[in-house]
């Protein structure tokens, strides 16, 4: 179910359109925020209804980018570490050892408490300054294995 | 060199409007209003830009595409989608200048007669959109943005489009797709977004560098713009440079200046003791060079002489004794994971080459793998919809021509040589 404020920002975004269906986008967003992570089918026919299309029209976004977390549950915290070749290239996969070390979880899961999820990325535009990570909307950078301590403690 | 594109980013409060103004902004959006827009498309032509996004295509024809008609609605998108990886250019800009960039929107519409101008930036980057929706706020209250700009004819809305995490959205028609509301998957080409574009109306794409170095070509003038750079490739050019040196960051330069000076001279040489091994100059669709090549002039025409491209300006250093094979390995994985799924052969062609890649990587590799990922290399070179495919296979066949041994070396269980 969507929330009425939900629903009134829906509409806020569909005036920046042509057509409501550009909206779709911006719609899933704000639901898997509001919903605090994970869209539902409901979530998806209420979506369609508001912008005029098709159930399924809302699920083929949905599947299709990677930030939707339809079907892929994460924690209040979604680590994703960038693991392409800039970051590589500088030791992206030790700040991932360190982090399941630390978490006790492998890359893909969640801890226990559903507080993190770990994920790897593929390129986040942040090459200068690699290795990094984004925890949910704020991006990590020059990440060493202390510094990757001090920014999970902030977290507690 | 003056600086035009980096020029204000260290600035304090950069992104606010009245920094903006105080440093000799939205100067140029006024002179243009006063030009008219054949003049300034004119002038655009005549500057020689071409676009910053990595396909190098002039900008000013781009522009004159689109049908002077005036009954019919047009568009002008901005591709933020910034995801070539190693590319981190257009994010310094909208997150520390965003009304460079409006202005240079702000003139672009205004040539091409658009009323309306999306800028549609990915979804990872929501520091730079909420940014970019400030400065665009900024604009409307102080009547840069709306109905009747500086007391003209011409109005204005512009809007931010965030994306969800889609490489390929980069990809104009695909940006389009996903604009409108679908999947990020390409579209057939002709019709070309000029003629029918956003909606089904003429629309002109261009990369936020490109839309950037707009206001400068206005107030500063063709033939300034002309004296940086070379004569086919004019113009300064941000090159993002990141890997294995002592400097890794964005350096605003003339187009052609030489690898070596960029990573000897402004990135400070390698981070080590280690010699370069091999660099990626234009994002990682881009093949890389060697040492050997370090003279080579970053611009469209002498990287393409050299088999490669100068792409988005994303320059990828490698010492010696990085894994080539990884390297591969790690960017076709890349293409897998972002290949759309519309054609086949990039569909299931970037899934096998990584999956022989990965083999290799970990000394699990067969006989006859390296003819095998030449042979799908063939087949999906040329035989996509979009570049995505071509861009996978010209890395991996860059990669293979130069270190061969290494390859083959994986392929027979010896371990890593590099």
């Amino acid at each position: 179910m969507l929330t009425d404020k939900v629903r009134e920002e829906i509409l806020k975004i569909t005036a920046k359109y042509y057509n409501k269906r550009s909206a779709v986008m911006d719609a899933l967003m704000l639901v898997q925020k509001d919903c605090g992570g994970n869209i539902t089918r409901g979530d998806m026919e209420d979506i369609a209804d508001m912008l005029e299309i098709k159930p399924h029209e809302v699920n083929a976004v949905a599947t299709f980018y990677t930030m939707y977390n339809y079907a892929k549950p994460v924690g209040r915290y979604h680590i994703q570490v960038c693991r392409n070749i800039s970051c590589a290239l500088l030791e992206a996969e030790r700040v991932i050892a360190h982090i399941e070390d630390t978490l006790g979880i492998k890359t893909g899961d969640t801890t226990p408490d559903n507080k993190f999820t770990l994920s790897t990325a593929e390129c986040l535009g942040s090459c200068g300054t690699a290795p990094m990570m984004q925890i949910n909307d704020n991006y990590y950078e020059n990440l060493t294995p202390d510094k990757v301590d001090a920014i999970l403690k902030g977290f507690e | 060199m003056e600086k035009i594109l980096l020029k204000n980013i260290d600035k304090p409060e950069s992104h606010k409007i009245e920094s903006y103004i105080k440093n000799g902004g939205y100067n140029a959006v006024r002179e243009a209003l006063k030009l008219g827009p054949d003049d300034i498309i004119q002038r655009v032509k005549d500057s020689g830009i071409r676009g910053r996004g990595g396909a190098g295509f002039p900008t000013g024809l781009k522009w004159s595409f689109i049908p002077k008609d005036p009954t019919l609605d047009k568009y002008l998108c901005c591709n933020a989608d910034e995801g070539e990886p190693g590319t981190f250019k257009d994010r310094a800009i909208m997150d520390n200048d965003p009304h460079l960039l409006l202005e240079g929107m702000m003139i672009t519409s205004y040539a091409i007669g658009a009323a309306v101008g999306y800028i549609y930036i990915r979804g990872e980057f929501e520091f730079g959109a909420k940014r970019l929706e400030a400065a665009i706020d900024e604009a409307y209250r102080e009547g840069y943005l709306g109905k009747n700009i500086f007391g003209s004819e011409f109005s204005l809305d512009m809007y931010v489009h965030r994306g969800a995490g889609a490489y390929i959205c980069g990809e104009e028609t695909a940006l389009l797709e996903s604009l409108e509301g679908g999947r990020g998957q390409p579209r057939k080409k002709p019709p070309f977004p000029a003629l029918a574009g956003l909606y089904g109306k003429p629309t002109v794409i261009n990369n936020v560098e490109t839309l950037a170095c707009v206001p400068a070509i206005i107030e500063k003038g063709v033939e300034w713009f002309k004296s940086t750079g070379t004569e086919k490739s004019p113009g300064p050019k941000i090159f993002g440079v990141s890997g294995h040196v002592k400097k890794p960051g964005l350096y605003e330069l003339p187009m052609g200046t030489t690898l070596r000076e960029l990573i000897y001279e402004h990135c400070g040489g390698m981070r080590s003791d280690k010699p370069l091994k091999a660099v990626i100059p234009g994002g990682v669709s881009a093949p890389l060079l060697v040492p050997e090549d370090l003279d080579t002039t970053m611009d469209f025409e002498a990287m393409g002489a050299k088999g490669t491209m100068l792409g988005s300006g994303a320059v990828i250093v490698m010492e010696e004794g990085t894994c080539m094979v990884k390297v591969a390995y790690i960017t076709n994985r890349f293409f897998s994971h972002e290949s759309c799924g519309k054609c086949t052969p990039c569909r299931e062609g970037t899934i096998w080459i990584t999956k022989i890649l990965k083999r290799l990587e970990e000394d699990r590799g067969r006989p006859g793998d390296i003819d095998l990922l030449e042979e799908l290399c063939g087949n999906i070179f040329g035989r996509t919809f979009c570049p995505l495919g071509d861009g996978a296979v010209m890395a991996l066949r860059g990669a293979i021509t130069h270190f061969r041994d290494e390859f083959l070396n994986h392929a027979a269980h010896k371990g890593c040589t590099a």
